[in-house]
Parts: C-alpha cells; structure tokens; sequence
C-alpha cells in the first residue's frame, strides 16, 4: 500500500528525518514507536506532504512525494493529527461532513454510520465540537477522516489522555477499520497498545528507525526498549 | 429626539459601510495572518471602476461589474505574488501589502488624476427621501444602507449555511487539517482574498460618489478599518459587525456633540480659571475630540483586551 526509501526532512536547518525506509500494507496494523521529540508525528506529515521532505514515498505505485497536501488526500490517505484538533466552531455534524471529499465516487462510511457506532456522537451532533469531551473529539477526529474514505490512515497518538474505557473504544474502531482492509499507522509512545493491536512495530530514534520487526520481538529485547523507548 | 436618530441613522450607514471594508480585511487576516496593508486600496479601486463603467453604462451595472474586477485584481494579487511572498513570512508580506498600497494609488493617479473626478450619485436615487425638523435623508444613504445590510445577510448565510462556508469557518483556525482532509486550501485563500476584495470594492462603488473618488481615499479610510478589525477581534466577522456599527455611531454621534467638560462645570453653577492650562483641555468639545476617539479606543483595547471584543486569539 504504502512505501517509504530513504526519506529526508527539515525544518530550517534543523535535520528532523534522516532517512526513514517503512512499509505498511493493505488492512495492516503498523504501531510507530517512539519518545516524545524523536520525529513521529514529523514523519507523519511527511507523508501527508504537509513538511518538505526528500526521498521517495510510493502510494500504490505512485510517487507522492511533492504533491499538494489534499492532492495526497484525494488519492487516499487520511490523517488524524494528535491534540484532537475538531473544528471548533462549527457543529459535530458539521464536522463529519467536512471530512467528506468533493470528488467522492461512492461513500464508504456515512454520517449514520459513524452515528450508529458512536451513539454520544449521535447525541450530540448539533453541538460545538470544543463542548464535548476529549475522548468524544478523539473519536470526532477519527470519524470526520474516515468520512473521506482513505485507503490508509494515519492516526497520530490517538489514546493519549483518554480513559481505559475510551482507550477500548478506541482499540475496538481500529480493529474494525483495520477488518475492511484499511491499512494504518499508528504512532504511540506506550507498547501496550502497540502489543494488542499491531501486527509490526517501527521504533524511531533521532530521526531514524531504530527497530523493526513484531511487537513480541521489541517486547523481548530489553535493551533497545530501555535505549529508545522506556524513560 | 429627531437629531438623535438622524445621527444614529448615519452612525449605521457609516457603520455598515465600514463593515463591508473590515469583514473581508478580518477574514483575509484570520485565514492567512495576512494583515492586509492595501485592502483599502481596492475599495479606492472599486470607486473609481465604478465610476469608469457608469460613465458608459451607468450605475446599475456598475454596482455589479466594478467589484467583480475587484475580485478578480483581488484574487490575481494572492494567486501570483502574495503566496509567493507566503514562504518568507508575516513580516514579507506586510511589507508586501504596504508596497502594493502605493503603486495602487501610483497608479490610480496615472489613470485618472490627482483631483477628484466626476462620480455622482445616480439621478434616479438623488432626492430626499424624508424630512425630520428640516433635516433631509437621501434616498441614496438608504439605499446603500439597505445594499450593505443585505449583503451582510448573504455574507452570513453562505459562511454558515453553506459547505463552501464550512469549509472558509475551519480553514480559519486549522488550515493544515482542512487540507489533510483533500479540500484544496490554497483555492479557498483566494477566493476569500477575491471575495474580500470585492466587499471592499463594492464599498468603493457605493461610498465613492459621497466621499468622494480621488487618490487619498484610501489612505483616509484605511486605517479606520484596521481600528475596526482590532476592536472586533482579528478573525471574526461578528466582532467586525459590532466594531463597525459602535465605531460608525461613536464617530458620527460625537462630530454632533457640542459638549465640554468646561461645560458640564458650567451648569454645575463653578467656573475654572480662564487662564490657566487645565482650561484649554476642558474646553475642547466632544466633537472636536471626535477623530481621535476610534485610536484611543484601538490602544485602550489592545492594552485591556489585545483579543478584541469577539477574538479568540491576541493580535
């Protein structure tokens, strides 16, 4: 689904990324690890186009690299930025609606959809997107992208701050996005989630991958663990 | 009773008028950060387009064609040189929207003159439309006030109503999102800059034959607007309602007010040395304080409240 070789990124001078090579593949849980300040969500804006970047990323077979950020989003690929970012002044309905393309051939998920799965949001559809919890922006955030129909999601700290309960929620939507061959990266910083749900982990360091393979496997090696990930 | 509302009447239409300049300046302003030096420019330029079309035409399709051309210069100036100077920051482009100011005026001056021209209200709208105690509203001010009041309908039914104005509403705080979700931010700016533009420009059409249309108009009202747009709050069009009505009625109400502090001590029954300094101060009348009140309400409110009266964020 999604290839990335050799990808460089700066801000100013500073280099952030220091060629990253990833793959996710098609209905593919992929868990991208990492301490805070390591480049992340950087890289995930990478891909989304909205940081300059060098290298190459291939999106079923096309190179992507340099093109227009909702160019990126018409091809396929969702974002869900960390910090929930709803549009707050405007209504949880018109929220979802937003996330709708112009150039939408058939609608994957619908508005009752996304209503039927979260009946708080349903409640509270005529609300203001700031009124409302953060577990139920988290879940705003994550609906509103889907309403896009993407072929590949990429889900920036999702659980973060949210209840064990909301973090079930949480887990039990990306599984089902997951079962209709969507494929996402999901960038955490606790392995916990990573070990349920992933079927691969990439953990990166300093702008580089320092670890690849299965969340049993990273579970195992202590040491990279204690070097890159536990504080 | 009659000179009050009269001066309220007028404080409106002022008002209005200046909320057809501010709504497209603070909207421009909240989307891109763009503090736009020259929007009062293209109100000049909406001025003196329309009197060029109604001079051949007349003013009835001048109302429409003069601030459509402003929103084409408008939308041109964003799409080929101001996104362009977006890379190199806030302080590029205001150097840039200040530059573009003058080769406005430069070039108004060329095409048409440094004096004044010909643009006059229209026969059809030049009487008298009622008198009060020998005072006589022109059908003209109403009609602009009426133009201006439902152009602020419309204005507020697309920005709410429709998906177009969804979309405008968020790409004002989280433009990088609104593109992540594959709508094409880069169109919208320019068409808010074109429609700000031609809300400028259209004020141009119906204030320039009043006014009137010469090279300083610009620079006249330019910086009433930015007063507008910080006192209402940058970004939000209900701020900029609201600052453009209070600012239109404080303005016109106090030019009509002979009062002085010198006064009131007056009719007190005291009376305060005629020769000493304190004298000069509190002698002066409301209506000759009256320019300055719009500034001092601009520092006051960036010193008590830098968000405006409606703002989400400080300037």
């Amino acid at each position: 689904m999604i290839k990335i070789s050799n990808l460089h990124a700066f801000y100013g001078k500073s280099h952030i990324l220091r060629g990253i090579n990833l793959t996710v593949d098609k209905g593919e849980i992929v868990a991208l690890l990492g301490r805070n300040g390591v480049g992340r969500s950087t890289l995930v804006k990478s891909i989304m186009g909205l940081v300059p970047t060098t290298g190459s990323i291939l999106f079923k077979d096309n190179e992507i690299v340099g093109n227009a950020t909702h160019d990126i989003a018409l091809k396929g690929i969702g974002y869900v930025p960390e910090n929930r970012d709803v549009f707050s002044t405007l209504t949880v309905k018109e929220n979802l609606l937003l996330g709708v393309k112009d150039k939408n051939v058939k609608a994957e998920w619908t508005v009752e959809e996304m209503f039927s799965l979260f009946p708080n949001l349903k409640e509270r559809a005529d609300v203001i997107a700031s009124a409302i919890s953060g577990g139920e922006q988290q879940m705003l955030t994550m609906c509103r992208c889907l309403m896009g129909n993407p072929e590949f999601m990429m889900i920036d700290e999702p659980t973060e701050g949210l209840s064990p309960q909301m973090v079930e929620t949480v887990a039990e939507l990306l599984k089902k996005i997951a079962s209709k061959g969507i494929a996402i990266l999901l960038v955490e910083q606790k392995l916990t989630i990573a070990l349920r749900l992933a079927r691969r982990v990439y953990l990166m360091g300093h702008g580089e991958i320092v670890f690849e393979g299965t969340p049993k496997e990273l579970e195992k090696n202590t040491s990279i663990r204690k070097e890159w990930l536990e504080v | 009773m009659d000179v009050i509302l009269f001066t309220v009447f007028n404080g409106l239409l002022y008002g209005m008028l200046l909320f057809m300049l501010s709504s497209g300046l603070t909207l421009i302003f909240g989307m891109m950060g763009v503090l736009n030096f020259a929007h009062a420019s293209f109100f000049m330029l909406g001025a003196y387009f329309a009197y060029q079309i109604s001079k051949y035409i007349g003013f009835v399709p001048a109302l429409f064609i003069a601030p459509l051309i402003v929103a084409v210069c408008g939308a041109m100036v964003e799409k080929y040189a101001l996104r362009r100077v977006h890379k190199f920051g806030h302080v590029a482009e205001l150097l840039f929207t200040f530059g573009l100011f003058y080769i406005i005026e430069e070039l108004v001056q060329m095409v048409w003159g440094k004096v004044p021209v010909g643009y006059h209200v229209p026969e059809f709208l030049d009487f008298t439309l009622f008198s009060m105690s020998g005072m006589g509203y022109q059908a003209y001010a109403m009609f602009t006030l009426l133009v201006s009041i439902a152009i602020f309908f419309a204005l507020f039914s697309v920005l709410t109503k429709t998906r177009a104005g969804l979309i405008i509403q968020a790409a004002l705080t989280h433009p990088e999102i609104v593109s992540s979700l594959g709508h094409n931010v880069p169109r919208v700016f320019m068409a808010v800059f074109g429609l700000g533009c031609a809300l400028a420009g259209l004020a141009g059409v119906l204030a320039g034959n009043t006014l009137g249309t010469e090279p300083s108009m610009a620079l006249s009202l330019g910086p009433i607007v930015f007063v507008v747009i910080v006192v209402g709050g940058l970004g939000s069009l209900k701020g900029a309602l609201v600052a453009s009505i209070l600012i239109g009625v404080l303005q016109t109400t106090a030019i009509s007010l002979d009062l002085s502090i010198n006064s009131l001590i007056e009719t007190l029954g005291f009376a305060v040395d005629l020769e000493s300094l304190w004298h000069i101060l509190i002698d002066l009348t409301i209506s000759q304080v009256a320019p300055i009140l719009p500034y001092l309400l601009l520092v006051v409110m960036l010193i008590v409240r830098p968000r405006g009266l409606f703002g989400n964020r400080d300037v």
